[in-house]
């Protein structure tokens, strides 16, 4: 059975936390993760990878486009679950 | 001197019959004139000592990944004091340089392994291609992303993607330039052994140490045989490339990336 919204924002935001060494605490859903973060572009990519491998699915960039937020990253997930 | 090499980009190690290219130029091994000159180097030592070697294993050393393609900055900065015939010269002239390089790997009478993690980008992916075997952990992601730039790859790219996948997916990645991660690149064939995080170069030279234990002449007997070098449209896509190169929207793409201070000049 595919997660619900809320655990898929909450698997990410432990997975952000835990991988870029960011207290979960202090991570919102509506916070901007390059600024929270503090990641480029090329270590979004590897949030990207990380996702991809724990979600199972195929995240395309391009549908990444403007998404700075955790929950709508999260959003943009759970199309694909 | 093949036995031993450090340069400002990239430095090589024989080690037996077995040699190790590590790419280390931060940020993320961009393809310039300098890597390009060691590159060079590089394949006229090897050259010198073909008889010594057996396998040939290419890494990188930075985090970051394997190599993220062209270096665009040093291409866009570069060119601009030239006029358009002094640019089309120019990248026709490098293409060429890299060419000749990358067809050497690729035709290589040894086995080549790529070790990728992280990032291989444009070129990077080309040169990831130019080798027999690619080794990937799990952290490494693919792509073209030259269709963003108004250009399409033109170190080789195409023709060797071409021997590898299918086309509709060759078609899915330079039409929208997005990334895909290992998972994909091991489903689609494209990397024959997929691992943890961290272990791609201890399994490439696991294997390069395999391909060792065999016959040489029936090794580079079944190279030739199987992995043909697709040389007319190798240059092909160079004449591809430059007809492109030239137009204001390239231009206008890379100066975009090149004075970009967002944090995604990576992202499409």
């Amino acid at each position: 059975m595919a997660p619900t919204m809320d655990q898929t924002l909450q698997q990410l935001l432990i997975l952000a936390s835990q991988h870029f060494k960011v207290p979960l605490a202090e991570l919102n859903p509506d916070d901007d993760f390059f600024k929270r973060l503090g990641i480029n572009s090329l270590q979004a990519l590897d949030l990207l990878t990380r996702l991809e491998n724990q979600f199972n699915v195929e995240l395309p960039d391009y549908e990444l486009q403007g998404v700075t937020d955790f929950r709508t990253l999260a959003e943009r997930i759970q199309s694909r679950l | 001197m093949l036995d031993s090499f450090q340069g400002a980009t990239l430095s090589w190690r024989l080690s037996g019959a077995i040699v190790e290219l590590a790419l280390h130029h931060p940020p993320c091994n961009e393809i310039g004139s300098v890597t390009l000159g060691e590159l060079e180097q590089f394949v006229e030592c090897l050259q010198a000592q073909i008889c010594s070697v057996r396998a040939l294993v290419i890494h990188s050393l930075l985090p970051s990944g394997f190599s993220a393609g062209a270096d665009l900055r040093e291409l866009y900065r570069g060119l601009q004091p030239l006029t358009p015939e002094a640019r089309a010269r120019g990248v026709r002239g490098f293409l060429e340089r890299i060419h000749r390089v990358f067809n050497f790997i690729d035709a290589a009478p040894f086995v080549t392994i790529a070790a990728v993690h992280g990032v291989a980008f444009g070129g990077g992916f080309e040169l990831a291609l130019t080798c027999d075997l690619m080794v990937a952990d799990r952290t490494a992601r693919f792509c073209f992303p030259e269709l963003r730039l108004g250009l399409i790859p033109g170190f080789g790219g195409i023709p060797r993607l071409k021997r590898d996948l299918g086309n509709a997916l060759i078609r899915d990645l330079l039409f929208t330039g997005r990334s895909f991660n290992a998972n994909k690149a091991s489903a689609a064939g494209l990397v024959s052994q997929l691992v943890g995080e961290g272990q791609a170069l201890r399994a490439a030279r696991g294997i390069a140490i395999q391909v060792t234990k065999f016959d040489q002449a029936a090794a580079q007997s079944v190279k030739q045989f199987i992995k043909s070098i697709p040389e007319q449209e190798l240059k092909q896509e160079i004449t591809i490339f430059c007809e492109l190169f030239n137009r204001p929207v390239v231009e206008a793409a890379l100066r975009k990336f090149v004075e970009s201070t967002e944090l995604q000049p990576y992202l499409p």
